[in-house]
């Protein structure tokens, strides 16, 4: 196959992405697993790339009761029934310019799991190329993963509390423009996810997420990119960053951006996000394309 | 299922209608088959039995062919999908077509349900039929709440699609 490779050297974690290639090459490796995770739960189940796991971050990573991703003992039954060690190369690909991936992977984060990495382009791109998909599941080899001592969530992971106390710092609204200005509660082309208000946080910029995504779902150059956030959005060299949509999917996807191909130093994902903030009693917000003043306190 | 009972469906208080609301709401007989499939199901049956509807959503008929810009977009859902009802003004049917891509099945497999359910019913039968259609399908936690919302909102589409078509052929009837 003759595709020109993008360089990832380019970004500031180069070892954040993977080509279709290294994934055709590297996917039998006994120390990588491929998980799959699309916004369509049935997709997976219509071909995918053989050896691939599902993963459905609806019902598989958040706590049934509590609105909160798993503790860290079941995040490391979960990840060993998937064949997945402490050392394991976790590679995750999806659909949509792999945004629920991305979310996937944000959540493998907090749990402190060290090598994880997207397959730049996800499904789209694997299937384009006509590379091989395959509706044969093939269960896990049931592999130990000690539980972590805990979920951090504090390094990457903002609560309302965190984004009261950082309003002034830079803050990235990733939703569509409608749902930023307040004339839509939820996202063109979603039903209704159900707010009190319309509108964004006071100061946030204004940077739909799917601005970091090519066409083939692959991730702009790191130059449109710093274009895009350092410069348009005006995050410049901000020391701390928070990212939220509408409940932290499609932020997971500019946080991947900021975190690992820009580099930014402190990049957290607020993913009670706009479900929480346009609901919650005594919660500043602004309405209209400006961001808006921050609240004096 | 015959002529005479859709025709008095909607306010003249026949027995077997005057429930609404109730989950004892009788649903015309192609669909509680389909929502009886579903109810026998445990959890992991229910996805496989959804992907072998969306298997089944049958091709557009070849004057559809010209693609999906002839067709409504029902801009609720999270995938691309069209819709579009065809009325048979003297037997009071509709005849429905939904086209989804590929890539997304679980759009096409509520499509599916909703075309075999729905399709070739009298408009008020599919007018009749209670919003609350997805969760008595028991998919709720297989699929999660947010994702059968997108069935609703096609439920919600066809629904406002013959409204209007019976407001525009017989404005009096049109309520």
């Amino acid at each position: 196959m003759t595709t020109t490779e993008k360089d990832f050297s380019q970004y500031a974690n180069p070892d954040a992405l993977v080509s279709t290639d290294w994934v055709a090459q590297h996917k039998d490796d006994p120390s990588v697993v491929l998980l799959e995770s699309n916004e369509d739960v049935l997709l997976f189940e219509t071909g995918h790339i053989p050896g691939a796991q599902k993963i459905d971050w609806h019902t598989d990573l958040n706590d049934p009761v509590t609105r909160d991703f798993l503790g860290p003992q079941q995040f490391a039954e979960f990840a060993a029934s998937k064949g997945i060690t402490p050392e394991t190369t976790v590679v995750f690909y999806g659909d949509k310019s792999n945004w629920w991936a991305a979310y996937a992977l944000w959540v493998f984060t907090l749990f402190g799991h060290q090598d994880l990495r997207l397959m730049d382009g996800g499904r789209l791109k694997w299937a384009a190329e006509g590379r091989e998909l395959t509706t044969e599941t093939s269960p896990a080899q049931p592999a130990e993963y000690p539980a972590p001592a805990s979920r951090d969530d504090s390094t990457f992971r903002a609560f309302r509390e965190d984004v009261l106390a950082h309003l002034g710092k830079p803050l990235v609204d990733v939703r569509s423009p409608l749902e930023y200005s307040g004339e839509r509660t939820h996202m063109e082309g979603y039903e209704q996810e159900g707010a009190m208000r319309g509108g964004h946080i006071p100061s946030a910029a204004s940077v739909p997420w799917a601005k970091a995504a090519n066409e083939d779902g692959t991730f702009r150059s790191r130059a449109e990119l710093e274009q895009i956030y350092t410069e348009q959005a005006g995050l410049g060299q901000a020391d701390e960053v928070i990212a939220y949509c509408r409940i932290g999917e499609r932020s997971s996807h500019t946080w991947f951006v900021l975190q690992h191909l820009l580099g930014y130093d402190n990049v957290r994902n607020y993913d009670g996000s706009w479900t929480e903030w346009g609901n919650a009693v005594r919660l500043p917000i602004a309405t209209g394309e400006q961001p808006g003043e921050v609240p004096a306190r | 299922m015959s002529d005479q009972d859709a025709q008095t469906a909607p306010g003249t208080g026949s027995a077997h209608t005057a429930e609404s609301g109730s989950s004892s709401t009788e649903l015309p007989a192609q669909l509680a088959e389909v929502v009886e499939e579903f109810a026998e199901l445990e959890e992991r049956q229910k996805l496989e039995l959804l992907l072998e509807f969306s298997r089944e959503l049958p091709e557009l008929p070849a004057r559809y062919t010209g693609g999906y810009g002839q067709m409504e977009e029902v801009v609720e859902c999270q995938t691309p999908l069209f819709l579009t009802v065809e009325y048979d003004d003297d037997a009071g049917t509709a005849q429905l077509f939904f086209a989804a891509p590929p890539e997304a099945p679980t759009t096409r497999g509520f499509a599916a349900i909703l075309h075999e359910g729905l399709s070739g019913l009298s408009f008020e039968q599919i007018l009749a039929v209670p919003e609350d259609l997805s969760e008595r399908l028991g998919l709720a936690r297989a699929i999660t709440p947010l994702r059968l919302r997108g069935m609703t909102a096609m439920l919600g589409r066809i629904k406002r699609n013959i409204r209007a078509h019976l407001a525009e052929t017989d404005p009096a009837q049109a309520g």
